[in-house]
């Protein structure tokens, strides 16, 4: 499978690798939340502790995140709403996946070298003069795994562009499209800053060339304006797909095209675009000017507006619906509250005076591990269950399913809910010891890791029995209006039978929409 | 068209396209989105020269009036005719006229062997006195300054430097794609691949005409830094 270069088997490639390294990250995050249990640093030295969180941060963001939903659902699924063959340049497709395995070698290397100290933010002058951990393996890894994203973009910007089946016109598309799209631009643009920056970053770490070195007349600032360009864009590379996703199963489930679709689909633009002018929010207390700081700030609370179109539309969509509580429809609903709660508190981080306060806090960590665990891992574990039929062509149990995304809910809030109250009352982030008053918080965050653990391990095990036991699936088991429903599950090798035609728009629903079997829920005994 | 001339034609088209058209329209979009990466990715060190000759202004003066701007020049109008040559190749491989495609390649090479020659006679003079920056550099005055002058010298060998190693890999591919093209690869039909390998080559160029200004030129009118 691995010299083939059909969109589909690369899809799959990445399913099994992106799982790998969420396995590693994971790992990671039951260490530091067990170090955290206590309010000693009595399981980790501090330096080992500073590598634990570290490398939970590149591993996650890097080898999972980004990649996720693009490579593993867009791989697969795109070509299929586009009424496609394949993406425009399958070897280059393949050749993504290969750099993405090449970069996690890179880091892999260095992490069983004991690997960085220094955050996944590599702040200089730390990452340049003091570490003397294996930066320089671990920068190359991400610089190769970022032309792999690169890459990925540029197929999917020209895919959209020009492999539409006839009568597909943009405002047609499904939103998982204008979603791929927007992140796709986001990809190709930010992505390169990161490049040069590591670039730079191993020139000063090799030859002592000083770009951040202020005793060779560099500045450190300049490397977190340069870092920060790219990595505010990053994060909406990571959720824009999962808004998509969410949109693509509200649409299904509640029987409805999504309301206001041509709002959503620019929402999806505009947060690319306005995702490029706020970095300067992550630096509000590096010396910033005031100016800056306001300007910033400002446009922080412009860039939510897009986000916040969305979930108006999504509740509007919702509204008077025929909603099937299907497993993905349970991850979606979930979704919905957990992104306003990290959206609402990113405002919250936006705003100058309590940034001042919360700065470098567990309230940062728990903002961010609500978009990015209850946003778009949520999301993707629910693109999962949504596709997995046409993926694979089996169903999976109704019962474990709806089950896990229960554990899934409640493992995340009780693990990150009580950190924003820790960040609040200001327990730091990166820290491995604390004081006293904090360790009942913890706790519960601990615990809370420990039933999303779980919540994460369920639906590996059914995913996987249902490839050998699971019922077949048909075209469309969930009755969802989409090309991806409309050929077989799993697709044949040019992913149609004969290439489709459109004559209506986004998922209208055909008069009366028509399950080819019953779903899932029959398939609930047995286990 | 014949049998023999479609049958061969059908080898060219991608099994995922529809038509030539497609192939095409993507193949040249797919390598104008890469060239916007790369355009960031030159931008990120546009920013770092920008924002250290504001900080540094004298020293970067001085620095640049260290460079050759005659050998700059010369640079910039070997790159300017190279893509001259280029479009040569591309209007050969539009028009099908193989031997045009070949004289446009072998001759874009050459000019840019000529630009890389330039280059390794203007760092081995760097090297030769003393501005390399790393534990070669030498200065004999105030150090504060020397720190902005090593940043600029620093600056000047990684930017020239990347641009450099971009040339080098369009040099490659240009190795690869002559005797391709003599052995009738690309016809009036299917010459996708000459014409995308033109835009990255005229991108090269772009690149290292904002360069020249940059690094030779905006230290001529004067300095205060004596070293």
């Amino acid at each position: 499978m691995a010299a083939d270069h059909r969109s589909q088997g690369i899809a799959i490639l990445y399913l099994l690798s992106v799982t790998v390294f969420f396995s590693i990250g994971g790992l990671y995050a039951t260490l530091i939340r067990l170090e955290l249990l206590t309010p000693k640093g009595d399981l980790f030295q501090p330096d080992t502790y500073n590598r634990l969180f570290t490398m939970h941060g590149v591993m996650m963001i890097f080898f999972f995140l980004i990649p996720a939903v693009p490579a593993v659902i867009g791989n697969f699924i795109l070509p299929l709403m586009l009424g496609a063959k394949d993406v425009a340049f399958p070897k280059l497709n393949l050749a993504s996946w290969y750099l993405y395995m090449i970069g996690a070698t890179f880091t892999l290397y260095s992490l069983v070298h004991g690997g960085v100290d220094t955050g996944w933010t590599f702040y200089t002058p730390l990452s340049t003069t003091h570490s003397n951990t294996y930066t320089t393996a671990t920068a190359l890894g991400i610089f190769v795994n970022g032309f792999s994203g690169i890459f990925t973009g540029v197929n999917f910007i020209v895919t959209i562009h020009r492999m539409r089946a006839p009568g597909l016109t943009w405002f047609r598309l499904p939103l998982f499209v204008w979603a791929s799209y927007a992140t796709s631009l986001i990809q190709v643009l930010a992505t390169p800053v990161l490049a040069i920056t590591l670039v730079l970053l191993f020139l000063e770490r090799t030859f002592g060339i000083g770009f951040f070195n202020p005793a060779v007349g560099g500045d450190p600032i300049l490397f977190q304006h340069l870092f920060w360009f790219y990595s505010h864009p990053a994060v909406y590379i990571m959720i824009l797909p999962s808004l998509g996703v969410i949109s693509e199963i509200i649409a299904a489930f509640t029987r409805k095209p999504i309301f206001g679709y041509k709002f959503v689909a620019f929402s999806s633009i505009a947060i690319a675009v306005f995702g490029f002018l706020v970095w300067g929010h992550h630096m509000f207390v590096s010396g910033e000017s005031p100016y800056a700081a306001m300007v910033f700030s400002a446009l922080t609370m412009l860039v939510a507006v897009p986000s916040a179109v969305k979930v108006f539309n999504w509740m509007a969509t919702l509204y008077r619906g025929s909603i099937e509580y299907s497993t993905p429809m349970f991850y979606a609903l979930g979704f919905i509250g957990l992104f306003v709660i990290g959206g609402l508190t990113g405002l919250m981080l936006g705003t100058l005076g309590i940034d001042i306060h919360v700065h470098d806090t567990y309230f940062v960590v728990a903002h961010f591990h609500y978009i990015m665990v209850g946003g778009a891992l949520m999301a993707y574990l629910w693109a999962l269950h949504f596709w997995w039929p046409k993926i694979t062509g089996r169903l999976y149990s109704g019962f474990w399913s709806h089950l896990s995304a229960l554990l899934v809910f409640v493992g995340f809030n009780l693990t990150f809910f009580p950190q924003f109250i820790l960040g609040y009352l200001g327990m730091p982030r990166r820290y491995h010891a604390y004081p006293p008053e904090f360790q009942v918080l913890h706790v519960l965050s601990t615990a809370g890791a420990s039933v999303l653990a779980l919540g994460y391990i369920v639906p590996l095990i059914y995913f996987l029995w249902s490839l050998k036991y699971g019922a077949y699936a048909g075209r469309n088991p969930w009755g969802a209006v989409g090309l991806e429903w409309e050929t077989t599950s799993p697709p044949p090798v040019h992913n149609f039978e004969v290439m489709p035609t459109v004559d209506h728009e986004a998922y209208e629903h055909r008069v009366p929409p028509v399950a080819e079997q019953e779903p899932y829920r029959v398939v609930k005994y047995g286990l | 068209m014949s049998e023999a001339a479609s049958a061969h034609h059908r080898t060219d088209l991608a099994h995922h396209f529809e038509s030539y058209e497609q192939q095409k329209q993507s193949s040249l979009l797919g390598m104008w989105v890469f060239l916007a990466q790369e355009i960031m990715f030159f931008a990120g060190l546009f920013v770092c020269y920008v924002v250290y000759r504001h900080m540094h202004p004298a020293a970067f003066a001085f620095g640049s009036q260290h460079l050759d701007w005659r050998l700059g020049a010369l640079n910039t109008g070997v790159l300017i005719l190279s893509s001259f040559t280029m479009v040569v190749a591309v209007v050969g491989a539009q028009t099908g006229r193989r031997k045009m495609i070949v004289c446009g390649l072998i001759l874009t090479l050459l000019f840019g062997a000529v630009f890389l020659g330039v280059k390794v006679v203007e760092y081995g003079a760097k090297w030769q006195h003393h501005l390399v920056p790393g534990p070669h550099f030498e200065w004999h005055g105030d150090p504060a300054a020397g720190r902005a002058v090593q940043m600029f010298f620093a600056m000047y060998f990684v930017m020239t430097g990347m641009h450099a190693l971009h040339m080098v890999v369009g040099m490659g591919i240009m190795l690869v794609m002559i005797p391709l093209a003599w052995g009738g690869r690309w016809t009036r039909e299917n010459h996708n691949f000459v014409e995308g390998f033109g835009l990255y080559w005229h991108f090269v160029d772009l690149v290292w005409i904002f360069l020249f200004p940059f690094l030779y030129l905006l230290g001529l009118a004067g300095s205060g830094v004596h070293g």
